[in-house]
């Protein structure tokens, strides 16, 4: 019998890998994750020369295309590239603007789940594609079909002062045991984890088909919470405890029993019904929780046992960079404005003295949300070299981040980001919109929504109401698949086929966080042109409505949708 | 036309019959399918000859449990190339009921999921015929794994380096 080599994080390849680099925090692959991914390629170039040549189906090909992120879309192949729990390199994003430089159209697409997506490689040169992300320690592996996906977490892991503990060394623990998991390649479904070290829960893990929640236990002993059965689409659901407290040595084998009872029970009949969240639905919580827990008593003591040494080896990989002794100050006294509303919006409190975090927003009210071309990639990455110790984080709201700025450096850093047009002083407010790729790009969308978000912010273009509004989240998906996550806006928009006309239904009261809630739907969906008017009556109802330093969200919360639904649907609207 | 297999690594002529190819009274080697070995159990044990039983993806393998040192073979069916849950039955019949007789996929299988059966306990595939020259190759398509799994029947001790 083999043994399993989780050499990666057993100290085979000792861990002073991580602190000989300029560059801390983010790990690095040791020998045999080099090979892996190597491998991966030459297996996939193999596949797809044979399917060029017709000896492989295109049924065949499907299941195996999409297991390196290959969708074939509307108008080109899609590639889903991976970017695990969200870090990148600097080297690694150049080479995202490489690819999309040489293979792509000069942009790629950041998504809500930590992946980036092209939309225009021709199918013959994704195996060079994936070579090339190979290099630099990067892959497409189980970005789409029934498996495992990317592991997402928290953007802010390692710099938040509301943090227990980093995530990301359980993030790559877990991204290590679920690739080419023998067991779990051809699932009923596709199967997503979150993990988040906050109690403030910024990786959507309530709407995960398993969320992760670091916790301690009841002797202050590290571990996690565990949640199943949280999932959007046709049916959203809001995930469920299935353990309250798991000790930390126990993170694979009780993932694995999760999904060794998903995969056996889980429906295959119909793919609407095949998610985690239908089964545990359909068995009921409880009786879910008594079947995880059996086959998870007989398999926690065997070989998935987490040593102390190798969380410690992992955690090596992300210990914090160099900072300075500095003390905390404020940039933004004595600067203009127009600085002022970027460093309120656009940074956020870092847990060490004298750093902020700066978002890099990807909202511009030009260009769909998430995009960016390859200069501004390439651009990003030179900042984040100069600026952020050459790491570059991307959030689950389609944003990147630098997670390590010096607070006396924000103001050079906004100049250069200013002339990029990838400062819109926008972060957490309306036109911060999550917004899927819809029907110009994608081949199961019913309705544009990156011509929605161009209306919104076209009619939404006053920075004082905007700010006036505070925070909120407006979502926005082309079809019921809710990649842009529209249950869990604030505010959602869904795009619905109507006799082959374009229609958008709208809910209110949605939640992403620790506090996730499903939106209501308002009242009938309305037409393309009528969404910013629809949205602007909404918006009235709460300025009038809501209590002082009230959120649009607790109004919603407090005062039911009745008032803003009479609202909308009083009048028509004005054309 | 013979039946050809991959097992342990080499193609090999099918000895195993099913109900529908041989006779239930003979002695050749006789798969079932689970219902066939449930309804007539008795009949089946007093034939004599050696046993396979074929599972059906929703088949739990604990069905097979108290009987299954009467058995040289299992094979699990892939009916679609979605199918999934014969790696788990794989596993469990390797890992927790120990069962070392020949694990035997079958249907829409190919030389691009032997990987994967191999690590979960599979030794014996039934591939098509314009598969099966160049599938020994695939034993070889990953050099480590991350993960714990059973790997009983591949040859090469992949992951001794």
């Amino acid at each position: 019998m083999l043994q399993a080599v989780m050499r990666s994080y057993t100290g085979v390849i000792s861990s002073p890998v991580a602190r000989q680099l300029k560059y801390a925090a983010m790990y690095r692959y040791d020998v045999i994750d080099k090979a892996l991914v190597n491998e991966r390629v030459a297996q996939f170039r193999d596949q797809t020369r044979r399917f060029l040549a017709g000896e492989l189906g295109e049924d065949e090909f499907r299941h195996l295309r999409l297991r390196n992120g290959l969708y074939i879309q509307r108008h080109a192949p899609m590639l889903r590239v991976a970017i695990p729990y969200g870090l990148l390199s600097s080297r690694q994003l150049r080479t995202l603007a490489d690819i999309a430089r040489r293979y792509d159209r000069g942009y790629g697409h950041f998504t809500t789940r930590q992946n980036i997506q092209y939309n225009w490689p021709a199918l013959e040169t994704v195996p060079d594609i994936l070579a090339e992300l190979a290099a630099v320690e990067m892959h497409a592996i189980q970005t789409s079909g029934n498996c495992i996906r990317n592991t997402t977490s928290d953007h802010l892991a390692g710099v938040t002062p509301d943090e227990l503990e980093d995530p990301r060394p359980y993030c790559e623990i877990i991204r290590q045991w679920s690739s080419f998991h023998p067991e779990f390649t051809y699932l009923p479904r596709k199967f997503k984890i979150a993990v988040t070290g906050s109690p403030k829960d910024r990786a959507a893990s309530l709407i995960h088909d398993v969320g992760v929640h670091m916790v301690r236990g009841p002797g202050g002993d590290p571990g996690f919470e565990i949640l199943a059965g949280g999932g959007l689409g046709r049916t959203p659901v809001i995930g469920h405890v299935v353990r309250e407290f798991l000790p930390r040595e126990h993170l694979l084998s009780y993932l694995e029993a999760v999904l060794r009872i998903y995969n056996r029970e889980g429906r295959r009949d119909n793919l609407t019904k095949a998610r985690i969240k239908i089964l545990v639905k359909s068995v009921g919580v409880e009786e879910f929780k008594k079947r995880v827990e059996a086959e998870w008593e007989l398999i926690k003591d065997a070989g998935l046992r987490i040593t102390e040494a190798q969380v410690a080896h992992m955690q090596s990989f992300f210990n914090p960079p160099a900072y300075r002794s500095l003390q905390d100050s404020d940039p933004a006294a004595g600067r203009d404005t127009a600085f002022r509303a970027w460093y309120r919006y656009n940074t956020a409190e870092h847990k060490v003295p004298g750093y902020r975090v700066v978002y890099v927003s990807l909202k511009s009210p030009d260009v769909a949300p998430g995009d960016a071309t390859e200069a501004q990639m390439e651009l990003i990455a030179d900042l984040a070299d100069r600026y952020s110790f050459g790491e570059v984080r991307v959030t689950h709201t389609q944003n990147l981040l630098f997670a390590d700025v010096e607070q006396e450096r924000a103001f050079e850093l906004w100049q250069a980001l200013v002339d990029a047009k990838l400062a819109t002083p926008n972060i957490g407010t309306l036109t911060d919109m999550i917004c899927c790729p819809g029907l110009d790009f994608c081949s199961l969308a019913n309705a544009g929504s990156i011509d929605v978000a161009k209306l919104i912010n076209e009619r939404f273009d006053d920075y004082d109401y905007v700010y006036d509004l505070g925070e909120l989240d407006l979502k926005m998906s082309g079809c019921m698949n809710a990649c842009g996550h529209h249950h869990v806006g604030n505010i959602g928009i869904l795009g619905v086929d109507k006799g082959g006309a374009e229609w958008y239904q709208i809910t209110i009261g949605g939640a992403a966080g620790a506090d996730a809630s499903l939106g209501t739907v308002i009242g009938p969906s309305v037409a393309k042109a009528d969404v910013p008017e629809t949205l602007a009556r909404l918006l009235d109802v709460y300025v009038e409505r809501r209590l002082p330093e009230e959120r649009f969200l607790d109004t919603v919360r407090r005062l039911g949708v009745q008032p803003f639904k009479e609202r909308v649907y009083a009048a028509p609207a004005a054309a | 036309m013979p039946r050809r297999l991959l097992r342990d690594g080499e193609i090999v002529v099918d000895d195993w019959r099913t109900l529908n190819e041989t006779e239930a009274d003979g002695h050749s080697p006789l798969m079932l399918t689970l219902d066939q070995w449930l309804t007539e159990r008795e009949r089946w044990i007093a034939r004599g000859g050696r046993l396979g039983v074929i599972l059906a993806p929703q088949h739990k393998v604990e069905m097979l449990a108290a009987d299954l040192a009467r058995f040289s073979l299992v094979a699990a069916a892939f009916p679609g190339p979605s199918e999934g849950r014969g790696y788990t039955q794989g596993r469990l019949l390797r890992e927790r009921w120990l069962f070392s007789g020949e694990l035997r996929a079958t249907g829409a299988i190919g030389r691009d999921q032997i990987f994967f059966l191999a690590r979960c306990g599979f030794n014996s595939f039934e591939l098509p015929d314009a598969e099966i020259e160049n599938a020994a190759a695939a034993f070889a398509t990953f050099s480590a794994a991350y993960q714990p799994s059973n790997d009983a029947g591949l040859a090469a001790p992949l992951l001794h380096r």
